[in-house]
């Protein structure tokens, strides 16, 4: 075994000699799975974009022949006009694919592959094979899911929460293979979760090149790290859910039917004790992202290193005891209900301080607001909204009114697009030149930029006012309530926002593409950052470095009187710099 | 600690390296994996546990449905493969592959035997009208349950419980046995692993163990209790 290791550990960078399928297929570099992940998952962001789309078109303009709708089935749009049975299909698979497909794959399965073994100064992962199998089960997954779509019966039906027993029986929701290949496709995600968070927890452990202690590890790895203990423990609860809520479907067993003695509120239990901790894998990794371009963009170290990481750390043990907050309307019993009203209210204070801290950063820096740190200023500015939206529902009575309503879908869409999505934007751009060799274009960047912070606000902040006014969500057509048809207006207004919101996005699109081919060459450290994937050259040779570099500082050194220029690498060592202690030789 | 010299050169990472875990990256691996199957048997055992205890009617008393001694003696075997697992572990420490190799094979075959064993009692089960959905229409059972004998209210659940989690268990340890006959074959047959590199059998073996464990709380839970 460990000569082996040894072996492939100490492959020369230059030297690769792999066929294109072991190069660019099954590929076992950690690089090459990240873009794996990045391709598909973004072909997946688009899927569940349309979907949206097309649940807008109803909301906007209920009853009438969408454009284009005219190719969809009977089945689905007879004439181009929804139907409610597909309706619940469209809110079914958005969520489903934004939240499994979509983000969480291009946090934790792009930047996670990618970031972790370049910034802690590895040549790969601990276990390469395992992380091409989490890959692969990852698009196995989503094909599965994508082919719900196209069955006989439609896709699932019961929202991306799929709460029982709607979810669980057959007659209930008029679904019947599409909801069972629902039930595949996650417990698929959920071993795909399960091997690359194994990998990376391993990784960050064991493999962190010399010097590189765990308070001089980035920000962004230091997120990473606590997500994929989150997944690690969150993840296999979610598939022993769906493993059931699969046998509930295909072979008769009661767990989650109460006509048969099962419990429905089971379902909710289980699905949100792994769907609360799910909350802060969609976002931890964005702030980890967020606060190494912040600190990169203000020229200025992170403000409170330290208050950083243990604000991570109790955002996410703070997680795990918070998932009745989603069932305050359930019939919980109201004492359960409200030390989970307090424990939610809790977070609010890691997540101010991470806010805080990011503002410190900004304040008297020399901010050069490149790409990467437009969309990270807007996601601290759009992560306070959404958390802020976030303590109204929080407290119990509160969310007594507006729980399932579009206040909740407006708080959502402000932590997940207007956080998680714009770290996304903001780390795609940062972190390409390293994964393409490439620059993307940095005006119509700041174009898609605009455009996307103005129509995503259009799109998303009248919800706060549909969703205070009653309109529930998952609703077909809110003018059949008297009292919801004075908001059509503004569900206009929000659609007509949603699309071109949707347009925008193409901008990025073809500026990914276009700059995979034409972009301007990347320098090998662009932004002048200090993080270890700096000193290698765009793009990144496989196998990293011939010998893993020497750390001798933490990685947010800007602006330091010992450095002539405003940065100084975690890499380069000055003359008061000391070496490291070696893992010492036990034995020997 | 005789056998702690013979570890070094796994826990070392093959290229310098900040100190981590001092335990090599497959052990840790399997060892958070491990954490995992916790969270996933958890979920199964927690919803066996709510269903049971929250249901309205009586449970089936223990021994009427399931057969206790003969899975008792499935346990007892699947507690000797645990065992003879630790004799092929202290064999390779001791660097003794032929001992290692042999006391591996019982492992193996300790297993299979436990999952034969489980095979036949699915079968007769599902004969006897046990079913994951309840009892079987026009079986035997479902005269018990006419009789009185077994609660008509909770036999669905107890169905659905029982073959979920003991199914689960039982991929597992089928799992278990062929990833020690692929090393069985790969790498003890071919003497690969020696006093210095056994991380394969340590790892599995750790597996192992989990598994067994698992089963006697799951022996206590649905067949004694």
């Amino acid at each position: 075994m460990t000569t082996v290791a040894a072996t492939a550990h100490r492959t020369p960078a230059h030297h690769d000699d792999r066929s294109f399928i072991r190069k660019y297929i099954f590929s076992t570099d950690h690089k090459i799975i990240g873009i794996q992940f990045l391709f598909v998952s973004l072909f997946f962001l688009l899927v569940g974009g349309l979907l949206a789309m097309q649940m807008r078109w109803q909301l906007g303009f209920p009853g009438k022949p969408m454009p284009g709708g005219g190719i969809l089935p009977e089945t689905m749009a007879p004439g181009g006009v929804i139907l409610p049975e597909y309706y619940i299909q469209l809110v079914t698979m958005h969520g489903t694919f934004m939240v499994f497909f979509a983000i969480m794959p291009l946090l934790v399965g792009v930047f996670a592959n990618f970031l972790i073994p370049l910034k802690i100064g590895t040549h790969d992962m601990a276990f390469p094979r395992i992380n091409m199998w989490s890959f692969w089960s990852f698009f196995a997954a989503g094909l599965v899911m994508l082919s719900s779509l196209f069955v006989p019966d439609g896709a699932a039906r019961a929202g991306w929460t799929m709460y029982a027993p709607l979810s669980a029986r057959h007659d209930y929701s008029g679904a019947s293979f599409g909801q069972e290949l629902w039930s595949v496709s996650i417990i698929l995600v959920g071993l795909s979760s399960i091997l690359g968070s194994l990998n990376y927890i391993t990784t960050i452990i064991n493999n962190r090149a010399p010097g590189m202690t765990w308070f001089r590890l980035p920000l962004s790895v230091w997120s990473l790290f606590i997500t994929a203990i989150l997944g690690l423990l969150a993840l296999p609860v979610l598939s022993g859910a769906a493993i059931m809520l699969l046998f509930d479907q295909i072979i008769g067993t009661h767990f989650f039917d109460p006509a048969a003695g099962g419990q429905a509120l089971l379902w909710q239990h289980l699905f949100w004790f792994f769907g609360h901790p799910e909350v802060y894998i969609l976002i931890l990794p964005a702030m980890g992202m967020v606060s190494d371009i912040i600190s990169n963009g203000s020229r200025k170290p992170i403000f409170g290193y330290h208050s950083m990481v243990f604000a991570i750390v109790a955002i996410a043990f703070l997680g795990w005891i918070v998932w009745g907050h989603h069932m305050f309307v359930s019939g919980m019993n109201p004492t359960l209900g409200s030390s989970f009203m307090v424990s939610t209210l809790v977070i609010a204070v890691p997540s101010a301080v991470k806010v805080f801290n990011w503002m410190g950063t900004m304040w008297r820096g020399n901010i050069r607001f490149h790409v990467p740190m437009l969309h990270a200023v807007a996601f601290v500015a759009m992560f306070a909204i959404g958390g802020l939206s976030g303590i109204f529902m929080a407290a119990t009575p509160v969310d007594m009114q507006i729980h399932d309503t579009y206040f909740i879908v407006a708080h959502l869409h402000y932590v997940l697009f207007g956080g998680s999505l714009f770290a996304l934007f903001g780390a795609i751009v940062y972190w390409y030149p390293k994964m393409f060799g490439r620059m993307m274009s940095e005006p119509w960047g700041k174009v898609h930029f605009w455009l996307t912070f103005i129509f995503y606000n259009c799109t998303f902040f009248p919800m706060h006012i549909t969703g205070m006014a009653g309109e529930m969500r998952r609703l077909y057509d809110p003018n059949q309530y008297t009292f919801l048809q004075p908001y059509q207006p503004m569900r206009v207004f929000i659609s007509i926002s949603a699309f071109l919101l949707f347009a925008t996005q193409l901008i990025f699109f073809v500026n990914f593409w276009w700059s995979l081919f034409k972009g301007k060459k990347a320098s090998q450290n662009p932004w002048h950052d200090n993080g270890l994937e700096w000193s290698l050259p765009s793009p990144a040779p496989h196998g990293n470095w011939e010998t893993v570099p020497t750390v001798y500082r933490g990685p947010y050194e800007f602006s330091s009187p010992q450095a002539a220029e405003d940065y100084l690498p975690q890499y380069i060592k000055l003359p008061t710099d000391r070496e490291p202690a070696r893992a010492p030789v036990a034995g020997h | 600690m005789t056998h702690a010299a013979a570890t070094v050169d796994q826990m070392l990472p093959p290229y310098p390296a900040e100190r981590g875990l001092d335990v090599y990256n497959k052990k840790l691996g399997m060892w958070v994996f491990l954490a995992s199957e916790v969270m996933f048997f958890a979920a199964l055992i927690g919803t066996y546990v709510i269903l049971r205890f929250g249901a309205t009617g009586e449970w089936a008393k223990p021994g009427i449905v399931l057969n206790i001694k003969i899975t008792a003696f499935n346990t007892f075997l699947l507690i000797c493969s645990s065992v003879s697992m630790v004799k092929a572990y202290a064999a390779i420490q001791d660097g003794d592959p032929k001992k290692m190799r042999f006391w591996l094979l019982m492992t193996i075959l300790g297993g299979a035997t436990f999952v034969g064993i489980q095979v036949y009692e699915y079968i007769h089960l599902v004969e006897h009208g046990f079913v994951p959905s309840g009892v079987r229409e026009g079986s035997e059972l479902a005269e018990l349950v006419a009789k009185g004998t077994l609660p008509a209210a909770t036999m669905g659940l107890y169905g659905s419980t029982f073959f979920t989690m003991t199914g689960f268990h039982g991929f597992h340890v089928t799992c278990g046995v062929i990833s020690m006959t692929y090393l069985y074959l790969t790498k003890a047959l071919p003497g690969k692993y020696s006093k210095q590199d056994y991380g394969g059998i340590e790892t599995v073996g750790l597996y192992w163990h989990f598994v067994d464990l698992v089963w006697i709380i799951l022996f206590t839970i649905v067949y004694l209790i």
